[in-house]
């Protein structure tokens, strides 16, 4: 087994532990944090697939922004742990039988005939100035601007509703109106009231 | 390459209405609250001249911008108009809705356009790439919209269901696009129709593909099994949200099917297969449908569940694979937008403040509350049930006849006896207006903007019934001139 294929099977053993780690795990912290694990190896599998710039994109965006963010939000949350986990392992047996069937299915039809290494041969080695990141950028603002576009414009639906789905103007905020404490007058804020005076009743009360 | 500006042309609707979009959402934030008409009237003008704008269109041989992955042709730029104009009608009706419940805002308006760009780049999409973003942009600004009630529980909880199954949807047809991937070795259609009629790609994949792609229509569509979503969520959404919902997306949403079944995987070996599973979609939809509908209380239950029988309707023209089929289930699905908006429309006009008119026994007495709308709720229910002289008949004949055209008379068969079912509790919508009491009788407050739109709603049913060539005549040209069919 030469060094790439042993550096891939290491990668792919923490990356799928540290997924199963992110469903299993008792704290939401552990499993974000076990989230993060594996983004970065899966960083590093696309390292050994030579795709660089998308490699180092996913560790500068997902575990170092969006993941970040996500924490903050785990710990700041006072999530009921013994809530979100009712009915974890009854539900676990029959879901690990329905996946279990899906995947068999899966394989009896597609199989390795497909997609094995012999219908998929190795693409031919890149020049060594070739750069990946310009690749990209070349088809992404020329052949596939529409797809950016529409992309960023989902991106722009996504700040809209979360904005108009959480902003609220608060009910106790208290400010002070100069204008209309000014032009107020004793008729609007003083009422008087004459009541009848009832002696006879007067000390029954205490 | 060489670029020029004028490439862009074709698409200058959705570049138009996107900059609107902009442009609104920044004019609304200066906009105080007792100004909101200003929004909705531009809001409005942006539909009226976008739908302008694709009219022009409308004569053209195909057209593609964006290096492939737009297309403008007959077919696409119809069913836009038709979109863009279903946005703004149904927008004019949820108007007096929307004021009394706080959510007449800028938001809506922003979203509505946003669902209707999405919308607009489905129905022109010739990558699948463009046709998934169109997709995840028009289900997007939906589940926003379902959540802008934010007070109340039950629209909170349709969003939260027709969001997770709609993730769960996306995901099939993900899957079953990724597999049609891996056979062809593109996402653009036009490559994808090539590498399937050469025959050099794998069958075995793409059907597996295949099967994918069709649970996950399956589930946007709503047709049974993949139907649960749907009554929940027209029952659980507000009134005009669900008008939104019923409406519009249905044009987009065939439009998808063709782009995906008809178009990109519409070689003789694949329609045999995609044929017998949509035969089971609609055989199901139309018993479910109307079975169901008839146990219904709510009048927007018993549209949600008539609209899955109506889908099943529609699948019936795709799955003939024929020519004619295809510009039926056009005309069946257009016809079908047209009653939508009259029906949701009407649940909005009589519904007032505090007061929704959802359920049946709502409908008690209309006929002496107000005579003009039971009247047009009579012809927008005769047309659901398919009774001549409603346009509703034509649509129905016209699926029916392409499914006989292929041999399959069992299957009009069924699908006749089971619009016999649902004529039951259309027919009871018309005797709860015209022979009961009513339980209230103040009188229905409606606006001039919304009576005579809805008044011509009506009429359009009516009249489109006695003369519905002029329609059908526009589909059949679509499919005839756009459309890239194996015949």
């Amino acid at each position: 087994m030469d060094f790439e294929k042993a550096a891939f099977y290491f990668f792919a053993l923490i990356l799928v532990l540290a997924a199963l780690r992110v469903i299993t795990a008792r704290n939401p912290v552990h499993s974000a944090l076990s989230l993060v694990l594996a983004f970065f190896t899966a960083a590093a599998l696309w390292l050994l697939l030579e795709a660089e710039f998308l490699a180092i994109a996913l560790v500068l965006v997902y575990v170092g922004a969006v993941m970040v963010l996500f924490l903050f939000v785990v710990m700041m949350l006072d999530i009921n742990l013994d809530r979100l986990r009712e009915g974890y392992w009854d539900y676990l047996v029959p879901a690990l039988v329905v996946a279990g069937v899906m995947v068999l299915e899966m394989a009896v039809i597609l199989g390795g005939r497909y997609f094995s290494l012999a219908q998929m041969p190795k693409p031919p080695a890149a020049d060594p100035d070739y750069s990946n990141t310009r690749a990209l950028g070349e088809v992404l603002y020329t052949e596939y601007v529409y797809a950016f576009e529409i992309a960023a414009v989902i991106l722009l639906v996504a700040i809209v509703a979360a904005i108009g789905l959480t902003l609220r103007k608060r009910k106790d905020n208290k400010y002070q109106v100069p204008s209309r404490q000014i032009s107020a007058r004793r008729a609007n804020r003083v009422r008087l009231v004459s009541m009848p005076s009832d002696k006879g009743d007067s000390g029954a009360a205490s | 390459m060489e670029f020029s500006i004028m490439d862009l042309a074709p698409a200058a609707a959705e570049i138009f209405l996107l900059a609107a979009i902009c442009v609104i959402l920044v004019v609304d934030l200066f906009v105080p609250d007792e100004r909101r008409y200003l929004t909705y009237g531009l809001t409005q003008i942006t539909l009226v001249v976008a739908a302008l704008l694709t009219a022009a269109g409308i004569d053209s041989a195909p057209v593609y911008a964006f290096s492939g992955m737009f297309v403008g042709d007959a077919f696409s730029s119809v069913l836009k108009v038709g979109v863009c104009l279903t946005v703004a009608i149904g927008l004019v009706y949820s108007r007096s809705y929307l004021e009394p419940r706080g959510m007449y805002r800028g938001e809506y308006f922003v979203l509505a356009l946003f669902a209707t760009l999405g919308m607009m780049v489905m129905i022109s999409a010739n990558h699948f790439l463009a046709l998934y973003l169109g997709l995840e942009l028009l289900s997007l600004s939906l589940y926003a919209m379902v959540a802008l009630a934010r007070d109340s529980a039950r629209s909170t909880e349709a969003a939260m269901k027709y969001f997770v199954l709609g993730a769960l949807a996306s995901g099939m047809l993900l899957y079953g696009m990724s597999m049609v991937y891996g056979a062809t070795a593109s996402l653009a259609i036009g490559d994808v129709i090539a590498a399937v009629q050469s025959g050099h790609a794998n069958s075995t994949i793409l059907k597996f593909g295949l099967v994918f792609i069709v649970a996950g229509i399956g589930f946007k569509l709503g047709a049974v099994p993949f139907h649960m979503w749907v009554p929940d969520v027209y029952h659980g959404a507000p009134t005009a949200v669900t008008l939104m919902i019923g409406t519009a997306p249905k044009l987009a949403a065939f439009a998808f099917i063709v782009r995906l079944l008809v178009e990109s995987l519409g070689a003789e070996q694949l329609v045999v297969e995609w044929r017998q599973m949509l035969v089971l979609l609609s055989v199901a939809s139309l018993v479910l449908g109307n079975v169901v509908a008839i146990a219904q209380t709510n009048l927007k239950r018993l549209l949600a569940y008539s609209t899955i029988s109506h889908m099943g309707f529609l699948l019936l023209g795709v799955l003939s694979g024929t020519t004619e089929g295809y510009s039926a289930a056009m005309f069946y699905v257009s016809v079908y937008v047209i009653m939508g908006l009259g029906a949701f429309g009407m649940i909005l006009l009589m519904s007032r403040k505090g007061y929704e008119a959802e359920e049946l026994e709502d409908l008690k007495g209309l006929n002496q509350r107000h005579p003009w709308y039971a009247f047009v709720m009579l012809i927008i229910m005769f047309s659901m049930a398919g009774i001549p002289p409603t346009v509703g008949f034509w649509a129905k004949l016209s699926v029916l006849q392409a499914v006989i055209s292929i041999g399959y008379v069992w299957l009009a068969v069924v699908a006749v006896l089971f619009s016999l079912v649902g004529a039951f509790y259309y027919l009871r919508v018309v005797k709860l207006m015209y022979f009961d009491e009513p339980a209230q009788r103040e009188a229905m407050q409606v606006g001039v903007d919304s009576g005579v739109l809805m008044s011509a709603n009506g009429i359009a049913v009516l009249a489109l019934g006695m003369m519905p060539g002029a329609l059908l005549a526009v589909c059949e040209r679509a499919v005839t001139m756009s459309l890239r069919v194996a015949t």
